[in-house]
């Protein structure tokens, strides 16, 4: 094989590198490298801890409330009853047909979420995410179980051992009781708790039971315990989206390099040369602390969830050096730019902190603070306001709910049926609804469609224009309804009447609008 | 084997394939990958052995599990059947007129019956029952043979003028066109006509009375009312089988028509015929 081009001598010739070259090819997939947190102590850590305490508590403890709703609804103050169709929300029952309260609920769960976000950035992922609050509880257990930072960084580079098996099985173990404890938590949700967690236990339960609590115990073991940063970096959607419900004046975990940077490990020795010094001394305590993984000091990223333990952290170095906290801060976008730009003179020079500070150390008046006036702005109080619009719907539309229902069918095939009287008759499926845990009486009647009479089959009462029915507690019951018109009254074509439901022991009512068919030509 | 051929740019070993002087480089399948394709092909042995796979001639092969799709749709239906069998011998066992005092044998009754009859008697009656001109209307009041729940099982079981059955129902009109003259038929007709409103030449129905009173009287009965025991309907009531107005009804006179309906005993057996009779009694015509 010859090479004509190798043969010409004036080609030209370039300075470049294969991007793909074979020595500089690196797998596609490289292995993770695993984290180790440091414990952090601050105010932030404590509010974790609190935000902690709720949720899990309120999680885990919910199911077990109880609620006495009388002898014919149950008393468990949650239950989401599938098998009866019924949601019960402390003093609040849900129909299926009223599962808009629901969705009313996720619509304000959505825009509560815009609103936090917009306001206070991603406090939602840095405290009350379940991936959160669970991988700090598997952490919890981790640091009790193999010690802080170092010794865990030691037991996990060390060779397998007695000692470094135990530890890892009773860490898996704790682990795993805490992840079917958190799928045992779910099904209680769903069934009466003290009854559902005997009958659990002694495996008497359906196995749709088994199966939600294997599949909950494995993902909460594997998110939590296994995956941890993994999935808020890799699977989930929201970081992504949230960056887009940031603007400028949202609270975001902030290093502010105009004061911090040039930084230095040795602060004294490069004064006293006359360098420039800033005041981080890049101790790396922001970065240990860091359930994430990441460096704050490198700005802003997709991967920070505003947890503030390196806030705690870098606070308390700052405390130590005698220097104002601080330096990593929940500070604005526009509040950092405005500190920058004085910091660097416009943008004109590098970071200088002395542009920024009096001689004395302290803070040019210049340099800008969070004020917690910008929460309030256009974005914030639309957000709020359409949340609230929401709520105030929901709120409307449950305190004017009807507790007692009538749906009619009419019977389409036969529309009519004439009678050997020449009397016209229609047939209808007629649904009353007894919304409250409570047996009624219900009385149905028409209203209009003169000389009508109707039967309804099984009940024993002869033909009219009013029937009491009783319906069971929290029921519906299903008639098969006739009525009838006499030949001299009936009208060609429809006909609108009412049927009314009522209950006369509480004058609820409700009305439907039905139509009585005959024929055209009569 | 032939030697070695390394592609110089890549370094890595070409397969010795070459097109227009572009050479293929060898760039195998990962291990894991080929194992799983040797995987799939034992898999494929393996499942052509157990099941039904190889087809031959009149049938195929049958496969080391004994494997039928055929079999498990018989299965599936003999446990189906098994499990109606605790109602539907019950039902066997009943006076028709004692299912409805059972409610899980009236509702599996009327579910049954229901079914059976969008089989077998929606093409005459209408799929709602409500069936047309010839074919009775099954909701309303009004009944050639009786509308009590015992004469609706025999009509099913026995039919309507179904040679077939010596018990069916039979009843049979003259053909009055060759009886009567054309204007005693217009008469009769507008006489019936009045018995369930006003008829439209009273001098005609007044005509017409003397006629039916000799002619018709004896199974329509004297005041038109009809006999459900020689099915001979109701001259008196709204309800018309071949047409209620005058014309439709001279017509009737001079050349009756009538309908037959199959006797369903042998071909549908005891209990689906209860079950069809409480399906039509509860209709709400049913008396």
């Amino acid at each position: 094989m010859t090479d004509t081009r190798s043969q010409s001598t004036n080609v030209e010739q370039f300075d470049a590198e294969a991007v793909n070259a074979a020595w500089a090819r690196k797998p596609l997939y490289e292995a993770r490298k695993k984290i180790f947190p440091k414990r952090a102590s601050g105010q932030f850590r404590r509010f974790k801890w609190l935000i902690m305490l709720v949720t899990l508590g309120i999680y885990y403890l919910t199911p077990w409330l109880r609620w006495d709703r009388g002898p014919f609804a149950p008393d468990q103050a949650v239950l989401v009853d599938i098998a009866n169709r019924r949601f019960y929300f402390f003093f609040i029952e849900i129909w299926p047909q009223e599962f808009f309260f629901v969705a009313g609920l996720l619509v304000m769960a959505g825009l509560g979420l815009f609103l936090v976000t917009t306001a206070v950035g991603r406090a939602w992922c840095g405290y009350t995410c379940p991936q959160t609050v669970w991988v700090d509880l598997f952490l919890v257990v981790e640091r009790a179980i193999e010690g802080e930072r170092n010794q865990r960084m030691k037991l996990d580079a060390a060779p397998w051992s007695f000692n470094k098996v135990a530890k890892r099985v009773s860490k898996h173990a704790i682990w795993l009781m805490i992840a079917v404890a958190t799928g045992g938590a779910w099904i209680f949700y769903f069934a009466d708790a003290p009854t559902l967690l005997v009958n659990f236990v002694t495996g008497n339960s359906q196995p749709i039971a088994y199966i939600t609590v294997a599949i909950l115990t494995a993902t909460t073991y594997v998110f939590g315990g296994l995956l941890r940063e993994q999935v808020c970096t890799y699977m989930c959607p929201w970081p992504r989206i949230q960056a887009a419900m940031l603007d400028e004046n949202s609270l975001v975990v902030t290093y502010n390099d105009w004061r911090g940077e040039p930084r230095s490990r040795h602060a004294k020795k490069a004064k006293a040369e006359g360098k420039v010094v800033g005041d981080c001394v890049d101790c790396n305590a922001c970065v240990v602390v860091c359930p994430m993984g990441i460096d704050i000091r490198d700005g802003q990223q997709l991967e920070c969830i505003t947890c503030a333990l390196c806030i705690d952290a870098c606070d308390a170095v700052m405390d130590k050096l005698n220097k104002p906290r601080g330096l990593i801060a929940y500070a604005t976008l526009s509040e950092y730019a405005d500190n920058m730009s004085l910091a660097t003179a416009g943008g004109t020079e590098p970071i200088n902190p002395s542009l920024v500070r009096n001689a004395d150390g302290s803070f040019l008046d210049k340099v800008q603070h969070f004020n917690w006036k910008i929460l309030l702005r256009f974005r914030t109080v639309l957000y709020f306001s359409i949340w609230a619009l929401v709520g105030i719907g929901l709120l409307v539309a449950l305190g004017a709910r009807d507790r007692l229902g009538v749906n009619v069918l009419h019977d389409r095939n036969p529309q009519y049926v004439t009678l050997s009287d020449g009397s016209i008759r229609n047939g209808y499926t007629v649904k009353l609804l007894n919304m409250i845990a409570k047996p009624r009486v219900i009385s149905v009647s028409i209203e209009g469609l003169p000389g009508a009479t109707m039967a309804i089959t099984g009940i024993d009462q002869p033909e009219g224009r009013s029937f009491a029915i009783p319906v069971e507690p929290d029921r519906l019951r299903n008639l098969k309804v006739y009525i009838k018109q006499p030949p001299e009254l009936v009208e060609p074509g429809k006909t609108a009447f009412k049927i009314i439901a009522e209950d006369k022991n509480s004058n609820e009512k409700d009305v439907y609008n039905a139509t009585f068919d005959a024929p055209e030509d009569k | 084997m032939s030697e070695k051929q390394i592609d110089e740019i890549s370094g890595v070993e070409t397969t010795g394939h070459e097109w227009d002087g572009i050479k293929e480089l060898n760039t195998p399948m990962p291990r894991w990958w080929v194992w799983t394709f040797y995987a799939t092909i034992v898999w494929a042995v393996g499942y052509m052995i157990a099941y039904p796979a190889i087809p031959l001639i009149n049938s195929a092969t049958t496969g080391l599990l004994g494997y039928s799709s055929r079999a498990n749709v018989d299965r599936d239906i003999a446990a189906a059947k098994a499990d109606q069998s605790q109602y539907l011998d019950r039902i066997a066992q009943m006076p028709v007129e004692e299912i409805s005092g059972h409610p899980d044998l009236l509702q599996f009754a009327v579910a049954g019956g229901s079914a059976a009859f969008k089989v077998n008697c929606v093409q005459c009656h209408g799929s709602g029952a409500q069936g047309s001109p010839g074919y009775p209307n099954l909701n309303d009041d009004g009944w050639l043979w009786g509308g009590d729940i015992n004469a609706i099982y025999d009509t099913i079981a026995h039919g309507v003028r179904w040679e077939a059955d010596d018990d069916s129902r039979f009843s049979d009109m003259p053909v009055y066109a060759d009886l009567l003259e054309p204007g005693e038929i217009r008469q009769v007709a507008a006489y019936v006509y009045g018995l369930s409103g006003t008829p439209s030449d009273p001098a005609l129905a007044e005509a017409g009375a003397t006629i039916y009173a000799e002619q018709c009287a004896a199974c329509h009965s004297d005041d038109g009312t009809g006999d459900v025991e020689f099915g001979a309907p109701n001259l008196a009531d709204a309800i018309w089988l071949y047409g209620g107005t005058e014309d439709e009804i001279a017509q009737q006179v001079a050349n009756p028509q009538h309908g037959v309906m199959p006797g369903w005993a042998d071909r549908l057996g005891d209990p689906v015929i209860k079950q069809l009779a409480v399906f039509v009694h509860s209709l709400g015509g049913g008396q």
